[in-house]
């Protein structure tokens, strides 16, 4: 396990990913990425999707990445890692990389729910070694906070407006977690940014996973869900004491909660933190409310259950492997990165 | 009649000549040139060349990874992925699997992925049909991709290799896309010179990927580009793709030396003194160069010109080999409902006089192109009976106008 020095520390010695970008104020990207790549050993290589994390750290000339990052299109990021963990046994194969490398892919749950999936679920069937890191903000942020599958029962956007006749989005959030969990990979988590121990720990299983890992990781969007960015951890953490996001890991199957709030708070306190329920107070939209509680009731319900069913397994040998994690070495060598792509030329002044 | 064999090149080693079809030449090309990740998705005709390859690799003569992919749009996606990360990677596609291609093979030119995709060319959907047109490969026209269009199967082996090198060539590092005929040349079966593994080998080198992803410090590939910087990057591809019309000549120079089998981007068959000519390209120039040699005999003047390089287009080496002739027809087997078709519109952006110029859509969907049809449009041109502006359709032996007439015929 890392604990926060030594992956301060990573991240001053290698600094992965600089500052410079142009994320907005409390948004939760940034401080997952950089808990994400300080808590992996060794080199890392990155597959982005089109989303808010690629547009605001690579506005070209300049970049935030220090370390050998790649973005292609929107829906095809698990397709694009795909065929960079075959050049990379390839190039192995020939003897022209000596060191082993980590392949992490970051996107949205736009890229990942909906237009990605099938990319995924190809990638994942076809056991690619990476670590799939969704960020899930639960929109479409970068177009403009438009309603993408992961949008929760009730919430407005921009495509699923709350007004006279509606009360913002009218289903409920697709479960991501189980979908993938159901390709049988060896490692599967949600986390969330407020959590960042559990989820530096969850980086490090993943790593440890001979196989894809996929991480969903609930990241703030002040913007998009309409609270101050001062609020952003506070926001994601009722999510998760509210049990609306609970902490859970799927290890060879197996479920558990990572994380288990001593007593849940109601869901109330997240919701009215937030803007995008805001129309849910009106009078009259208990049914809303209270369905919103009950979808959320079941849900933990499910998890709780699923966790006391596994309890068994992780008390066992099997399991035990799992809780081995790689340590972050103590000195690292420092990497100055190239900022931009040497083709990328300036054009000839024709005068 | 002298027959045109493709093996009559001085220079052949006659141990390699196979009957094989234009999909098995373009396999064995692959297994010589062994690249390092195949990502396939399966559609006709394009799947006796990812079976065969998969045979190759599951027989253990070559060592290529075979990533077979949920769609095109990751085939193409992962090839990028690898070719960038520096894998030497190529695809095959056609028809809808093109067209789910082309997002990313826009990618791959601006990225600069030097992938080879072997089109089977297909006609689109719809209605769905399975046979060859050139409708799939003008949907990537202007992507930024090399085009090649092979005439037989011994040139869809021939184009395999030399678009490898040109793909790869440091001032190019663009995708070519190598297209074979859908069934005329995918499926059928004629004699085809192989090379020796080692010469192909060599003629294609190892690859050797500027600045790749893989065993690089860093470097942010893809990134995020406003209206300031976006039409230079844009510009610099152009400049790439434009270099590749002096780079095509050079690779298939050194493949004349290695092979005896030359090629250019324009082909001017029998031109001299001639007073009509067509224009076209991929299989059915090899039946009009039939019909030409058998007008000829009869004393009618009349020649071909085959183009071979489509993008980018030899708007010279056009407008060169056209400028003795008064008489031109220009055959599409491509349409763009509204306008004339694509070829038609390539050169007549290449030739002075466009009123010499007439436009024929010809095989949709894999309609025959029987020779009496080619020579109806020869014949039709030198009687200047065919209406300027107005594309003529070969339904069957005859180019039909619309001309005041409705459908049907
Ligand atoms: C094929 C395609 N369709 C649509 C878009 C437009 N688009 C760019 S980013 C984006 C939303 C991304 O949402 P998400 O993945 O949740 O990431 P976020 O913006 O929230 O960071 C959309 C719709 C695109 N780039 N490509
Ligand atoms: S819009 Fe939301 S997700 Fe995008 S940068 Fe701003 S806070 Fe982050
Ligand atoms: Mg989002």
């Amino acid at each position: 396990m890392a604990n926060i020095k030594e992956m301060a520390a990573h991240s001053q010695i290698d600094p992965r990913f600089g500052s410079g970008h142009s994320l907005c104020r409390g948004c939760g990207i940034p401080s997952i990425v950089r808990t994400v790549l300080s808590s992996i050993p060794g080199p890392v290589a990155v597959i982005n999707a089109t989303s808010c994390l690629e547009v605001a750290t690579t506005r070209y000339p300049f970049t935030a990445w220090k370390i050998p990052w790649m973005h292609v299109a929107f829906e095809n990021s698990a397709a694009v890692a795909s065929g960079v963990e075959a050049a990379y046994h390839a190039l192995k194969a020939r003897g022209e990389l000596s060191e082993p490398m980590t392949l992490v892919v970051f996107a949205g749950d736009g890229g990942t729910y909906d237009i990605g999936l099938q990319a995924l679920s190809g990638a994942l069937e076809r056991g690619h070694r990476f670590i799939y890191v969704c960020y899930d903000n639960e929109a479409y942020m970068n177009t403009g906070i438009q309603r993408s599958s992961a949008t929760p029962f009730g919430a407005s956007t921009t495509t699923s407006p709350a007004g006279r006749a509606a009360m913002g989005k009218p289903e409920p959030r697709k479960n991501i977690v189980e979908i993938v969990a159901a390709h049988r990979i060896p490692y599967v988590a949600q986390a969330a940014m407020s959590h960042w121990q559990d989820l530096s720990n969850k980086v490090q299983r993943a790593y440890h996973a001979e196989g894809p890992a996929f991480l969903n990781v609930l990241s703030a969007c002040p913007p998009g869900w309409g609270h101050e960015p001062r609020d952003a951890v506070r926001v994601v953490r009722l999510a998760v004491d509210s049990g609306y996001w609970p902490l859970v890991e799927v290890i060879e199957g197996h479920w558990r909660l990572s994380y288990r709030p001593s007593e849940r708070v109601p869901v109330m306190q997240w919701l009215t933190l937030q803007g995008r329920f805001r129309h849910l107070f009106q009078p009259d939209q208990e049914e809303a409310l209270e369905k919103i509680q009950t979808i959320i009731d079941d849900e933990w319900e499910r998890m709780t259950q699923r966790d006391a069913q596994s309890a068994s397994w992780f008390a066992s040998e099997q399991a035990r492997r799992w809780e081995v994690l790689p340590t972050l070495p103590d000195s690292w060598e420092p990497r100055l990165g190239e900022p931009m792509w040497e083709h990328f030329r300036k054009t000839p002044n024709p005068a | 009649m002298t027959p045109r064999l493709p093996f009559h090149t001085p220079g052949v080693d006659l141990h390699h000549l196979r009957v094989i079809t234009g999909a098995q030449g373009v396999a064995h090309a692959m297994r010589q040139i062994d690249p390092d990740v195949f990502p396939v998705y399966p559609i006709t005709p394009q799947t006796p060349i990812i079976q065969t390859l998969s045979q190759f690799v599951a027989d253990g003569l070559c060592h290529t990874h075979v990533l077979d992919v949920e769609s095109e749009h990751s085939a193409m996606s992962a090839a990028v992925g690898a070719a960038l990360a520096g894998a030497r990677t190529m695809t095959a596609t056609a028809s809808q699997g093109l067209a789910l291609m082309v997002e990313v093979i826009y990618l791959a030119a601006s990225l600069r992925a030097p992938v080879v995709i072997a089109v089977g060319n297909r006609a689109l959907s719809g209605p769905i049909n399975i046979h060859g047109d050139h409708s799939d490969a003008m949907l990537a026209r202007d992507s930024g991709a090399i085009q090649i269009f092979a005439e037989t199967a011994e040139e869809a082996y021939d184009f395999t290799i030399i678009g490898t090198k040109l793909a790869e060539h440091k001032r190019i590092l663009l995708p070519v896309m190598v297209g074979l005929d859908g069934f005329t040349i995918t499926h059928s079966a004629e004699p085809v010179a192989l090379l020796p593994d080692s010469a192909v080998k060599d003629f294609v080198g190892p690859y050797a990927y500027p600045s790749p992803l893989l065993g690089n410090q860093a470097g942010t590939y893809g990134p995020f580009s406003m209206p300031d910087s976006y039409f230079d990057l844009k510009y610099q591809e152009i400049e790439a793709v434009e270099a590749a019309l002096e780079v095509f000549e050079l690779v298939a120079e050194e493949f004349f030396r290695l092979s005896g089998r030359r090629y250019q981007a324009v082909e001017a068959y029998r031109l001299e003194d001639a007073e009509a000519a067509l224009v076209m390209m991929g299989s059915h120039s090899g039946t009009a160069k039939e019909v030409v040699d058998k007008m000829r005999d009869q004393g009618t003047r009349v020649g071909l010109v085959e183009i071979r390089l489509y993008r980018p287009f030899p708007r010279h080496a056009i407008e060169q080999a056209l400028a003795q002739v008064p008489r031109v027809a220009v055959l599409d087997k491509a349409s763009s409902p509204g306008t004339l078709p694509p070829l038609f519109l390539d050169v007549a952006a290449s030739v002075a006089n466009t009123s010499k110029l007439v436009s024929v859509i010809y095989g949709l969907g894999g309609r025959d192109v029987p020779m009496a049809g080619l020579q109806d449009i020869l014949e039709g041109v030198l009687a200047d009976r065919f209406p300027p502006r107005e594309p003529g359709y070969l339904f069957g032996n005859k180019v039909w106008h619309k001309e005041g007439k409705s459908w049907p015929i």
